[in-house]
């Protein structure tokens, strides 16, 4: 067993694309089917028992669908586009650990890369998006599309802002980068949540803000801009952006989970008398649990919720967030200095 | 097909693809939009402004409505609504239609509310005709048109919500309004193309058990406000997007000609039905909902309070509706039974000049303007007859024409989103505003 330790962050590389990959199916058929619980509807119940093979017939429609290149678009931008969309999405992947498993006495992070800049680096990944939108509504050399660009690179930086200074508070009290050790942290004392409410309000905010979903999904709003920045794109490019969209959902749940709600922790777990290897597969179990009840509120607010108007989000952004999340590490500061 | 018009491409005679292509020389016309206005041009040089192209096809506008935008930014510097896109000839068609036909005309009209239409004409016809219908009829006809209205402000409170991104919301509304329909489905035959009224009544009286029917209906739809409200009513930023957008003062309102939901909310208690009350209004107890802003927000609470008064004239008519006929005894006016028709031959000439082209019900010369309280607003109908069976003219007062001509005022000086909010709170019915 003691010879598998090192093989794990290469186990650890399919796994997490295959948890990436089925997301966004799962994610879509649950968006389809909460929706119409929501709205006295019966979603899809077609295809399958219960409609449950309905993603797989969408996603066979999109990938059959005729690909339009428009005569107008600036062709090169225009196919890489939605292509760095996706290349971010999976690739903060990296770093997310979704548990603890003791090996041969040994506590092994099932995680891919363990990196002292954790946080960091899935900030810095995540921002590429922007690109991916800002080129794509370029290239579209479409009206709507370049609104919707316009809209979008304005929200993700100003967002970005509030997102990184809300994250700042957690930092200070573990004193690390590292994603597990701030896990760690949390199992030790309390949840993030209980230590910085603030901060967790203006992080879960600004998710949303950032995966471009409502209210703040100004940039494809579909009753002003018709589809915003992908409104010429088709096909699996169009899938691509959608793809996009789920994975950056997940990502930002799987960091809500880890920051904020004890990432795997399960309270009273420790005095429960059972294997410690359960044990540990409970907490993986937890982790997954969390992450989809995020998401499950990712689509409850989505259904729920009008979207905000262009400068009404640039306000709530600058005046609003900032200075809180300023605030917030403020006062995370004092408190610690005592 | 007019050369000069300069939206209009010139006909032109070719004799093959090249020659075509070269003779319109348009290849790049389909997306340059503003080009031909010469204004927009001139507002693009000055204050580099990009003009957008809003519709016809788009999901805000609800049919066919384009407007030309010419944004700074994303704030609206100017707003072009261009009507037209579908233009029926409603008004034309009446012309060659008998009275009773041009009934199932009026249907199209403002698709969200087809009885109100229906009503609307028959009164309007029947004041030249200068007959009072049986009070039975007149109660059906209170009901049925309460019952559009409380379909078509659910669908436009549905669409405004949908538009600012709320979808539940138009999916709560869309769900009474098929209970609705099914209503109609159960009285008229039909669910959207209704033409139930005649002139000199109604097509046929209610089926048995219909009285329960509504009354239940009635019941139920309470159920609505509780979950429309709730999603609206204290949600921020619902408030955030219709608080203070689109904003007219009463007076400018009035001269504009607003009217309905929209011109209550300014503050102004216009309304037909206790103004200038018509079939059995003055006799049934209800309240005219005002607001003071005169904003979309407050468009929106003057419909939602609006549907409650609606529900209460409904459960007066159901209470005091007497039992009786539902057309004029008069078969010069309205069809004989098929027993008369068959077994005398009063009754087989009164169908057949009823039935035949041309012939009709004999109307006097004259002209007359009648205006009903439809849910847009005071739907107007002048009719011009000139004693021959079919209408010499016909031209319809349209609130939606009315409303839509008010979009470069409301809306000129704030941002796209409120565009789109302006336009959903109005309710601007392409099929109506283009008659």
């Amino acid at each position: 067993m003691e010879a598998l330790i090192p093989f794990i962050p290469y186990l650890m590389i399919p796994i997490m694309v295959i948890v990436y990959l089925s997301t966004v199916p799962i994610m879509i058929q649950v968006e389809r089917k909460v929706s119409a619980w929501l709205q006295y509807r019966m979603g899809p119940n077609r295809v399958g028992p219960l409609g449950l093979l309905q993603p797989i017939a969408d996603a066979l429609k999109m990938l059959s669908k005729e690909d339009v290149i428009p005569n107008h678009v600036n062709k090169w931008l225009y196919i890489a586009a939605p292509a760095l969309m996706v290349f971010p999405a999976f690739f903060v992947a990296g770093v997310i650990p979704l548990g603890v498993l003791t090996i041969a006495g040994q506590d092994v992070m099932l995680q891919i890369g363990h990196t002292n800049i954790g946080i960091l680096y899935v900030l810095a990944i995540s921002s590429i998006a922007v690109y991916s939108i800002a080129f794509g509504a370029w290239a579209s050399n479409n009206k709507y599309s370049l609104l919707g660009g316009m809209r979008s690179a304005a929200q993700m930086m100003s967002y970005e802002l509030p997102m990184g200074l809300s994250i700042l508070g957690m930092i200070m009290l573990t004193g690390s980068l590292r994603l597990e050790e701030i896990v760690n942290f949390q199992m030790n004392s309390v949840w993030g949540i209980v230590w910085q409410p603030l901060g967790f309000l203006i992080f879960f905010t600004t998710a949303y803000a950032e995966t471009n979903r409502l209210p703040f999904d100004l940039t494809e709003a579909e009753a002003e801009l018709v589809a915003g920045y992908h409104t010429e794109y088709s096909s699996l490019k169009f899938g691509m952006y959608y793809l996009g969209e789920y994975c950056n959902m997940l990502t930002a749940s799987f960091m809500v989970t880890i920051l904020f709600l004890g990432g795997w922790h399960v309270p009273f777990l420790g005095s429960l008398n059972v294997d410690p290897f359960v044990k540990q597969l409970i907490q993986v179990g937890a982790m997954a649990f969390k992450v989809a009840f995020l998401m499950f509120t990712y689509v409850w607010v989505r259904w729920t919720l009008p979207r905000f108007r262009y400068d009404q989000l640039m306000n709530l952004g600058w005046k609003k967030l900032i200075p809180l999340a300023l605030a917030n590490v403020v006062i995370t500061a004092v408190v610690m200095a005592f | 097909m007019s050369v000069d018009h300069p939206e209009v491409i010139p006909e032109v005679t070719v004799s093959s693809t090249e020659e075509l292509k070269r003779k319109l020389n348009l290849p790049r016309k389909g997306y340059k939009i503003g080009e031909d206005d010469e204004e927009s041009i001139e507002a693009w040089q000055k204050h580099d402004t990009m003009t957008l192209n809003f519709g016809p096809q788009h999901p805000a506008t609800h049919g066919t409505l384009r407007m030309l935008l010419n944004l700074s930014g994303e704030t609206v510097v100017k707003l072009d609504p261009r009507p037209g896109y579908l233009h029926t000839g409603f008004e034309k068609l009446a012309e060659y239609h008998t009275f009773n036909q041009f009934i199932a005309v009026t249907d199209r009209m403002n698709y969200l509310s087809p009885l109100a239409n229906n009503v609307g004409f028959a009164c309007a016809a029947e004041k030249l005709l200068g007959i009072t219908i049986p009070p039975r009829a007149q109660y059906i006809r209170m009901i049925q048109a309460e019952l559009s209205r409380i379909a078509d402000h659910l669908v436009s409170i549905g669409t405004h919500a949908l538009d600012l991104g709320a979808f539940t919301v138009f999916l709560y509304g869309f769900r009474q309004r098929e209970f609705i329909y099914d209503l109609f489905e159960i009285s008229t035959g039909s669910r959207l193309t209704t033409s139930y009224t005649r002139i000199g009544g109604v097509m046929r009286d209610f089926p048995e058990g219909h009285v329960e029917q509504l009354a239940g209906f009635c019941k139920q739809f309470m159920m609505v406000f509780d979950q429309i409200e709730g999603l609206l009513n204290h949600n921020k930023i619902f408030h955030d997007r219709t608080q203070g957008i689109g904003k007219i003062g009463a007076e400018e309102a009035i001269n504009y000609g607003m009217t309905g939901p929209s011109i209550r909310a300014c503050g102004v208690p216009y309304d037909l039905r206790k103004d200038e009350p018509y079939l059995a209004y003055d006799q049934v107890d209800f309240d005219i909902p005002v607001g003071t802003e005169g904003d979309v927000f407050e468009r929106y609470l003057v419909r939602m309070e609006e549907m409650k008064q609606s529900v209460r004239i409904i459960e007066q008519c159901l209470a005091q509706m007497p039992k009786g006929p539902v057309k004029v005894d008069d078969h010069t006016v309205a069809l004989p039974d098929k027993s008369k028709v068959y077994g005398s031959i009063e009754g087989l000439i009164h169908h057949f000049k009823l039935i035949m082209d041309h012939h009709g019900i004999d109307m006097p010369a004259g002209e007359i303007y009648h205006a009903t309280e439809a849910p847009n607003g005071e739907l107007g109908w002048y009719i011009v007859s000139d004693g021959n069976g079919v209408p010499y003219k016909v031209h319809i007062r349209a609130p939606s024409f009315i409303h839509f001509a008010m979009m470069p005022r409301l809306c000129q000086g704030g941002l796209i989103g409120d565009g789109v909010a302006v336009l959903g709170s109005l309710n601007v019915i392409a099929g109506e505003c283009d008659r």
